[in-house]
């Protein structure tokens, strides 16, 4: 079983131009401290905004909220599972941004729906309410 | 070529021995075909996230999360998933140096984060049922428990594949087939960082803010 030194991978990758794999795995102790310095100040925030209720504004501090949370997804995708345009010829990201598209369907399509099926229900009174199975 | 000892081993007239030999994978294809799987785990938080989303506010008349969720808890149980995974990318750096030692530990640390997670997610799902908020409640309930429950169901399975992993490498070392194990489990672990940010952020967070 042949293993070669870190060291020797980016040479070899280099020249074949393609990944091996080893992307996934690869980062340094700079890069996973600065993720993981990066994901407590994106954590941090969010909380502190709701548990001290900094903001008058619920919608304000909603949208912080998801603002950040969308942030710390990039820190995590940068810094932990080592994402980039390179890693696997191109088709992890790919299948990232073919991901990221479903789920925007998915996720708008669902609420826009739902939303108008709410919005367009005959009016129930309470008394119907309660005889509902 | 795989080929099961067994079969050689009965043939030999030997007594048969219970493993799979590999060959060296080309571990390009292991990494996007486990990436495509985490797109498609991906595309099933995203479904449940949907349909937290739709039923999040139907509390039929029962409690809302305000009245519900523990923020403090929860901040806890986030830094315990964010502690997780700094020490597994140290795991992660100690198998690139061939430190077996070094790999081993950080994964037992790495599973006692994980452990910590799942334990108190377990407490506070018990503090929920006793206060009589189970999923039955109401829709509100029912996404919630399902959704994080699913999370706390892959959280588990990763703490198992990382005592298994554990077993691998002391028993055979850092060779390229447990270097190409550990990855996968590297971007597992991490993947399930990345959702509970959606978890914490929209339902908790957002929930309670109303």
């Amino acid at each position: 079983m042949s293993t070669h030194a870190p060291s020797h991978e980016d040479a070899f990758e280099a020249h074949h131009g393609h990944s091996h794999g080893h992307d996934a795995g690869h980062g340094t102790l700079k890069s996973y401290a600065t993720g993981f310095v990066l994901s407590v100040i994106l954590t941090a925030i969010p909380f502190w905004l709701v548990m001290a209720d900094i903001l008058d504004s619920a919608v304000l501090t909603a949208a912080i909220i998801m603002a950040l949370g969308a942030v710390q997804i990039v820190v995590h995708m940068i810094f932990f599972l080592h994402m980039n345009t390179r890693s696997e010829g191109g088709w992890t990201m790919m299948a990232l941004i073919f991901t990221i598209l479903l789920v925007a369907i998915a996720l708008s399509g669902s609420l826009w729906v739902m939303h108008h099926l709410n919005t367009n229900m005959m009016p129930m009174s309470p008394e119907m309410m309660k005889n509902m199975p | 070529m795989t080929e099961f000892h067994t079969e050689r081993a009965l043939d030999e007239g030997q007594a048969p021995a219970f493993y799979l030999t590999e060959e060296h994978h080309p571990e390009g294809s292991t990494m996007l075909g486990f990436w495509l799987y985490l797109m498609s785990d991906c595309l099933i938080f995203a479904v449940l996230f949907a349909t937290h989303a739709v039923l999040g506010r139907n509390y039929a008349a029962g409690p809302s999360p305000a009245d519900l969720f523990d923020l403090p808890l929860v901040a806890v149980n986030t830094s315990m998933l964010l502690f997780s995974s700094i020490t597994y990318g140290f795991a992660m750096l100690a198998m690139e140096r061939y430190e077996k030692k070094a790999t081993l530990t950080w994964m037992a640390v790495t599973a006692l984060f994980g452990i910590a997670f799942v334990g108190l997610e377990f407490y506070e799902f018990a503090h929920l049922l006793h206060e009589g908020a189970g999923p039955q409640r109401s829709a509100f309930l029912s996404s919630f428990f399902t959704l994080v429950g699913t999370h706390g169901l892959h959280v588990t399975a990763g703490i198992v594949w990382m005592f298994v992993l554990m077993a691998q490498v002391a028993k055979r070392g850092l060779i390229p087939e447990n270097k190409r194990r550990l990855m996968c489990l590297s971007m597992f672990w991490h993947f399930l960082d990345v959702v509970w940010i959606g978890v914490f952020s929209f339902v908790y967070l957002m929930g309670v803010l109303g």
